[in-house]
């Protein structure tokens, strides 16, 4: 993990701004601007403003984001280009150790981003609840979600059309679909159970719960519940997908 | 280290075929060989990088399989293609690889300095790897795997690719270590890199060993005490060899040019010359490694 931040220590401050500029940039734009329009013709949306309702969502798919793409180039990056993990695992570092310190690396760059956007929240007035700094390991855990997985999958690849593939099937019809910009109950009768299942919409649904005080204990748990196991999931795949590409 | 029918397979693909070797504490051993003789593959099994299909290998007295990490960190890698980051600084790079080796960073810093030094890179500690000239990252990779203080070290072709001046410079560097009692696993196919580097080597061909010893050993054994070196026209090497048998045991034709295995390298010159063949050049010099490799792997090492 200390060499991810060694290399982060490059670009941390671009990292930084943007952290804090594109939720505010969202924010403003969608929540403030369109959401006057939203909010004049339907008053509320699930019960609350349109700013309300989309700003937790946002910090779970931006979470998503950072997660998926942090663990899709670095991670075949480190095998093919720059070979980090070679350079590791000639130390007494083991592939576990090389798997969760990528893995707890993009863990803490999901919580810096995320603690960024629950500021901007705040800023915006949008907490509601104190049990919104629980919204930090929410966010994380959406990011981890979809992380480790990944990690699984981009250690089997050796091109990148594998990644473009990802985000055009599966992270940018998540981020439109998933709950974080209108309710998943708006979609049509079939596709909603495909809505429920995908990890995004927990993911969502824990943090808006959680950043506007509406979380029920059941449902909440249930979704941490869902992230975490599919995190654990993505981590026994990469313990084997990295193992079978590394160890030769 | 201990290797006893030492075997390593990549599905149906023998790349290590049941060696053996032993290797003291102190000594500067070398594997040669063409490419895709099993040097590469054998150097990952020993670092405990890559696992052993067969045959039993102790490194430092472990075992490879049950205590990997213990021996890698008492042994240093230069591996044939560097891993170093390009991106982070010269003394960034040292310093991640030994945390990786749980160093406190306080013993990293005392060390990086004599370490730059050593490679001659202080000037450019606070560079980024990326602009550096190949013998700097080369020498960069050296320092690196000389951070946790290793009891052996593992070089993996050290010196493909670089200029005469980097390569003689490293020679000097690895003699160093060599005379602080650091053991020396060395791969290469620069034939005069192992002359001067090896104490015993093997030479690798097809996942066996064709032949080991010292170097004055195997040039003894498989060369003549001198070699002629004869170029004609091309396209004339293979009718000529032909017309010069008889005059020395051993011709071997390369593509550019005649060598005459003998021990008189100057009678056997004349007599070339008595029978009437004009050479473009004529060339007489001792035998070295290089004469042994091609008698015992039949081609010549550039490829």
């Amino acid at each position: 993990m200390g060499y991810w931040a060694y290399q982060y220590r490059k670009t941390w401050r671009s990292s930084v701004t943007t952290s804090f500029l594109y939720p505010v940039l969202y924010l403003a734009g969608m929540g403030l601007g369109l959401g006057s329009l939203v909010d004049k013709h339907a008053h509320t949306v699930g019960g609350v403003s349109y700013l309300d309702f989309i700003a937790p969502g946002l910090l779970a798919a931006t979470a998503m984001q950072i997660g998926a793409n942090d663990a899709m180039y670095p991670v075949m990056g480190a095998i093919k280009w720059i070979r980090t993990y070679f350079a590791m695992l000639a130390t007494p570092l083991r592939v576990d150790d090389v798997l969760v310190g990528h893995l707890a690396w993009i863990a803490t760059r999901t919580g810096i981003v995320a603690t960024a956007y629950l500021v901007v929240l705040a800023v915006f007035g949008v907490v509601a609840s104190p049990l919104a700094v629980f919204a930090l390991p929410a966010a994380v855990a959406t990011g981890m979600a979809f992380a480790a997985p990944i990690a699984a999958f981009s250690a089997t690849q050796d091109k990148d059309i594998g990644f473009t593939t990802i985000y055009r099937f599966g992270l940018i019809p998540l981020f439109l679909f998933s709950g974080t910009f209108f309710p998943v109950s708006q979609l049509p009768h079939w596709l909603q159970p495909v809505a429920y299942a995908t990890p995004l919409y927990h993911g969502v649904e824990l943090c808006r719960g959680l950043v506007l005080g509406t979380l029920t204990l059941g449902s909440g748990v249930g979704d941490a519940a869902y992230l975490l196991g599919l995190t654990a999931l993505g981590v026994l795949l990469a313990r084997r997908t990295f193992t079978r590409r590394l160890v030769v | 280290m201990h290797a006893r029918g030492l075997t390593k397979r990549f599905g149906a693909f023998v790349a290590v075929d049941e060696v053996d070797f032993d290797i003291e504490r102190g000594e500067s051993f070398g594997f040669l060989g063409p490419n895709g003789a099993g040097k590469t593959s054998t150097m990952r099994m020993i670092s405990c990088m890559s696992p052993v299909t067969n045959g039993t290998l102790r490194v430092l007295g472990l075992d490879p399989a049950t205590d990997g990490p213990r021996i890698r960190s008492r042994i240093g890698l230069v591996p044939q293609e560097d891993t170093l980051d390009l991106e982070l600084t010269v003394l960034d790079n040292l310093m991640v690889y030994g945390r990786y080796f749980d160093l406190p960073r306080n013993v990293i810093r005392e060390r990086t300095d004599r370490l730059l030094d050593f490679a001659q890179l202080t000037e450019r500690a606070n560079d980024r790897v990326e602009p550096l000239s190949g013998g700097m990252k080369r020498r960069l990779t050296i320092a690196r795997s000389l951070v946790s203080e290793p009891e052996l070290l593992i070089l993996d072709e050290p010196t493909t690719g670089l200029d005469p001046q980097a390569r003689h410079l490293l020679w000097d560097r690895l003699y160093r270590l060599k005379q602080q009692g650091v053991t020396q696993v060395i791969t290469t196919h620069y034939m005069d890199e192992a002359e001067q580097l090896c104490d015993r080597l093997v030479v690798m061909d097809h996942g066996r060993f064709a032949a080991h010893g010292t170097p004055k050993q195997l040039i003894d054994r498989y060369s003549t005490k001198e070699v002629v070196e004869l170029r004609f026209r091309s396209g004339e090497h293979e009718s000529t060899a032909r017309d010069l048998h008889g005059i020395t045991d051993r011709v071997e034709v390369l593509p550019d040019r005649l060598l005459l295995y003998t021990a008189d390298g100057d009678g056997t010159l004349a007599e070339v010359h008595r029978r009437g063949f004009r050479p473009e050049s004529a060339l007489v010099r001792r035998s070295t490694l290089e004469d042994v490799f091609l008698r015992l792997t039949g081609r010549t090492l550039v490829d």
